[in-house]
This record gives C-alpha cells, structure tokens and sequence, in this order.
C-alpha cells in the first residue's frame, strides 16, 4: 500500500527536484564558456608542461628527453639577454608610468575644464592597435627621414639613430610603450582617486595636514592597492611585450630588443624548436605567476583587496 | 581609548578655539585644498602633453595624404601639398587589403555577438543559478587569468592544427567566442542586479531562458554596451595569435596585413600609412561613440 508522503518528504523531494533542474539550468548556460575557457587554457598549460620534456620541432610530437630542455635554458645567451632586454623594459616604464600617471590623475581630479577632451587624447594610444603603432614610430623616428631627427637637427642637435642603434633601440620602445599605456593608468588612478571620501581629505586638512603631506600621508596609503594592481598587471604586460617588437625592430638591432615573448615565438614557429620553447615559457609563467602571487599576499597582508 | 569614550564629550574643551581652527583649516582648504587650489593651471601642464598623445595620430593622417617625394623629403613636410589620395587607392586597389578588412570585420563581429550571448549567460548562471560546481569552475575561470597566452600558445596551434582549422578564420574565432574576463564582468554586474524582477518573472510562468532572454538581458543593455565594446578592441587589435594561425594572405587580418607592409612597401610610406589610418579608424570610431562605456568596465573590472 503507497503511503501518503509526509511532508517532510514532499519538501526534500521538492528541494532534489529544483536543485536538479538548477543543475541542469546552470551547466546549459554556463556549459559552453566553461568549456571553451578551460579547454583552451588548462589542456594547453598541461600539454606545454609535456612538451616542455620533449624535443619536438612543432611538426612532429618530437622525443622525451626529460628536463635537457630545462638544463639547455640555464647557458643559453639569447634567454639571458631575452630576461634583461624585459626586466630593462620594466625598470624604464613602470616607475615613470606610474608617477606620471598619478600625476596627471591628481590634475584631472581637480575641478578641471575640458576633462572629457583630455580623457580622450590620453586613451587613443591605449586604444590603437600596438601593429599600427609600430608602424607608425618606425615612421617617426626614422633615423633619415623621420621628423624626430628632423626636429634634433633644427635646433643643432646630432641625429640619432633610435631603433637602429643597439644602445637606443629598448629605450625608444620603453618611450613608446609609455605613450601607450599612459591613459590606462591615468584612468584607474583617476577612479581610484574619485573614490578617496571627501571627509577625508577635509579631515586631514583640519587636523593641520598640507597638501604634500596630505598626499604622502592619505592619498598614496588610500590608493596603494590600485598602485599594487598597476604594478603588477605592468609587469605581467611587460613580460608579454611583443606586437611593438614585432613591428619595429624584430628583436634587434643585434638582439638589443629581443624579449621574452618575441623569443618564444622564435624558437616555436621560426625555428621550430616548440619544446625548448615550451620550456622557456614555463619559465616565463613561473616568474609572472611568483610576482603575481607575491603581490597579492602583500595586499592581503596589508589588507588590501585586490 | 574606546569608541564609546571618543564619543564622550571632552571636558574643558575651548569652544572658541576649536571654531577658530575648523575655520582656519577651511581657509586653508580654500587656498590649498585638493580640488580647490586653481585648478586651471593644470591646462598649462595636460593641453602639451595630451597634444603630444595625439600627435602621431595626427601627424599618421597628414602623410597618408602626402606623396612619397613629400614624405622623402628633408626636412620633412609638414603640410601635404594638396590632398593625395594615391596612398589610400594603392592600398585598396593593389593589396589584399580589402580582403584583410573584411576578415577583421567577421572576427571581431563574431566576437562580440558570440561573447554578448555566452559570457552574459555564464556570468548569469554564476550570479543566480544555483548548480553543482559552480564554486569551483568559477574559481578555474578566474584562475585562467594567471595563465599567460604565451605559455599556451603553441598547444593551442597543435590543437588547431588537429582540428583543421588553422589558416582559416575559425582558428581566429573560436578562442574569442568567449573570455574569463567577459564573463567576470558580467557576473559582477548580475550580482548587483535586482532579484524582484525575475521572480516576478518566474511566478507569471516564465521558464529561466524566457526570464534571461526577455527581462534580464534587456535590462543588462549598459553591462553588454561595455562588453561588446571591449571584445570589439580586443579582437580588431589582436596581432600575436593570428600571426601564428594564419599564413595566407587572403586570410590576414588587418594587423597581420600591415605587418606585411613593413618590407615590401617600404619606399612606399603613403600606402603604409593610408593602410595605418584604415586599421585604426575602426576602433577609435567604436572607442570615441562608447567611450564613457569603455572607461567604466575598464574602472569596473579593476575595483571587482
């Protein structure tokens, strides 16, 4: 005989079918963008992982040979100067693009006219593609024609020879990738520092703070876990720099731009060494991968969400 | 000392006296306080350097108009004599140029529409939908924004390679129908959206697809705006992977076309440059109508 279900029941079962018809809702809504994200980022981790190990030439699966690639990578010239050609990158751009952008976002804080035009120009470059803008500064800075020797040679200045000259050429592409990326960090500095309360800063200015030491004391503590994500998302975009370096200078003049990524790409598709490549780029994700977890364990540590 | 005693009266506090320092301090917030002190003189400082931002776009136009025995010349042209439009018909008559366009137009269409639909509906399902794995695949998700491309890359051209499709434009859409990043947008706006509106929904019978698709997604227009406007930048400006994926001319994008430019017209700087002015026009047109958009989820997913 089919007992009357007690109520207890009626809910539980009541509960299982929504939580199935939950289940069933979210994995077909989130399903295909689960699939194509983790499809494409954690089978090729792995697969660079084994490849990593082998000695395959892209075409063929290649060897095992354990870690040689790994043992190759500790003498190799071309990754030394690969590593110090990005962290140079990095030294030149990420102090200057920070200050600058923090500065420029102070102005623009302020009861400024003409915010909107000045927002605007600011993010062009950052909006452009770097292609069309390596294009554009091999133009620029063409050591014969270009308008900047021009300019030097008017006011009696001698020509340089920019991004042909092996002392130049990484300092050129830090100025320019500076121009690129100025208007970002002007923009998140600027909502960062919309967000500091007005009371505040009035409060800092009652108990007897200046302007300096207001923005010493409240305003670069207020905003440091923005620096903290400016500074990382920096590095991680300096060690990927390559569209600007394929576009100028392809890694020279006598490996003077070569860097990380541009390097990768090198050994993978133009020489056809993919499992030394891969092995390189695991270094390079190891690297960014401490930085980044350094950085997020010192914003936790100073209470800094990130 | 406690909340609780801070919040006592002080005793002998001197009433004139605090007056007088609040007083003073405005006084001195009104000479050097930080939106007040005249702001106006950073004009002197932002209009050079927001000039200088602009210049070499301004600076790229101006030569794409120029002759090439104008451009030669030294000291450079400033001024195009007339306005030669020789670089933009060599760029669209003698190259694949038109081609490249076009293949540039489809990715980043299909890109956005795609990732319009499918992160909003993933970042939806995170949001509201209560399933068996959520935490974990939204945790994965966000954790594939560690993984950097370049460590990726070249199983991604593997699997490409097995699946046939490299050299044709699937191998540029497919990795772009959806992102981590697009779907986090979309979640952190969903999660501030108001329930009431789709229980609403739901007691009037509506099933879940007929509440996203008919009162949430109308309602998500601004979260989709910015979206769709960064997928479009992104996908248009793409340059390392459709490098990598594509070889043959006809199947370029217009960041690999350009590249091209760089040897096999080199004496030929109006075409390069008319090229340039065509490549960039697309996303400077799209980021200057959405602009305000753009900034917010840019702002946005940085503070999320």
């Amino acid at each position: 005989m089919a007992a009357i279900p007690d109520e207890a029941t009626v809910a539980r079962d009541a509960n299982r079918r929504i939580r199935r018809s939950g289940n069933l809702a979210g994995w077909a809504f989130a399903g295909p963008s689960v699939f194509i994200v983790l499809g494409l980022s954690f089978i090729p981790m792995f697969w660079a992982g084994y490849l990593s190990l082998t000695n395959s030439d892209l075409v063929s699966g290649g060897h095992f040979i354990g870690f040689a690639n790994y043992a190759a990578l500790r003498s190799d010239p071309m990754l030394r100067q690969a590593f110090t050609n990005t962290l140079l990158l990095a030294v030149l751009y990420l102090p200057i693009g920070l200050a600058a952008g923090l500065g420029v976002a102070i102005m623009l804080n302020q009861k400024i006219k003409l915010i909107g035009f000045y927002r605007t120009c600011f993010l062009v470059p950052f909006v452009a593609s770097a292609a069309a803008e390596g294009l554009l500064f091999g133009f620029i800075f063409d050591p014969d024609f270009g308008i900047v020797n021009a300019g030097l040679n008017a006011v009696g200045l001698p020509r340089q020879g920019f991004l042909q000259d092996p002392s130049e050429a990484l300092v050129v592409l830090a100025i320019v990738y500076f121009w690129t990326q100025f208007g970002f960090n002007i923009v998140i500095y600027l909502a960062a520092l919309q967000d500091i309360p007005k009371e505040v800063l009035e409060a800092a200015s009652i108990d007897g703070a200046g302007k300096w030491s207001t923005f010493w004391h409240v305003v670069v503590p207020t905003i440091r876990p923005v620096t903290i994500f400016l500074l990382v998302w920096g590095l991680i975009d300096v060690f990927q720099f390559f569209d600007l370096v394929y576009t100028t200078t392809k890694g020279g003049p006598l490996n003077s731009t070569l860097t990380l990524v541009y390097y990768i790409w090198e050994l993978a598709f133009n020489f056809f060494t993919a499992g030394y490549g891969a092995a390189v780029a695991y270094v390079l994700f190891f690297t960014s991968l401490i930085v980044t977890i350094a950085a997020l364990v010192y914003g936790r540590r100073n209470r800094v969400a990130l | 000392m406690t909340s609780e005693q801070a919040l006592q009266p002080v005793p002998d506090i001197d009433i004139a006296l605090h007056r007088a320092r609040i007083k003073e301090a405005e006084q001195r917030m009104r000479r050097s306080g930080w939106r007040r002190r005249m702001p106006q003189r950073g004009h002197l400082i932002l209009m050079p350097l927001s000039i200088i931002m602009v210049l070499p776009f301004v600076w790229m136009v101006l030569t794409s108009f120029m002759t090439n025995s104008e451009i030669n010349r030294i000291p450079p042209t400033i001024l195009p004599h007339h306005l030669y439009t020789g670089g933009y018909s060599s760029v669209l008559a003698s190259s694949d140029f038109p081609y490249w366009f076009l293949n540039s137009l489809i990715v980043s269409g299909t890109a956005v529409l795609a990732q319009l639909v499918l992160c909003s509906m993933a970042g939806y399902a995170f949001a509201r939908i209560q399933f068996r794995g959520s935490t974990v695949m939204l945790i994965l998700l966000l954790a594939t924004a560690l993984i950097p491309f370049q460590l990726t890359v070249i199983p991604t051209f593997l699997i490409f390679h097995k699946l046939g499709l490299i050299n044709t434009l699937g191998a540029l859409i497919v990795p772009q129908l959806t992102s981590a990043l697009g779907i986090y947008l979309m979640y952190s706006f969903f999660q501030s959206f108001p329930r009431e509106l789709e229980e609403a929904g739901r007691i009037d019978g509506c099933s879940r697809l007929q509440v996203f698709w008919k009162i949430v997604l109308p309602l998500a227009r601004p979260a989709l705006a910015a979206l769709g406007i960064i997928t479009f930048i992104y996908a248009w400006n793409d340059l390392f992977w459709p490098l990598i994926a594509i070889t043959s001319s006809h199947t370029f994008t217009v960041q690999v076309g350009l590249t091209t430019f760089q040897g096999e017209h080199e004496t030929q700087w109006p075409s390069v440059m008319a090229g340039t002015v065509l490549t960039t026009a697309p996303v400077l047109l799209v980021f200057l109508v959405g602009q305000r958009r753009f900034v917010q989820a840019i702002t946005g997913a940085v503070k999320g």
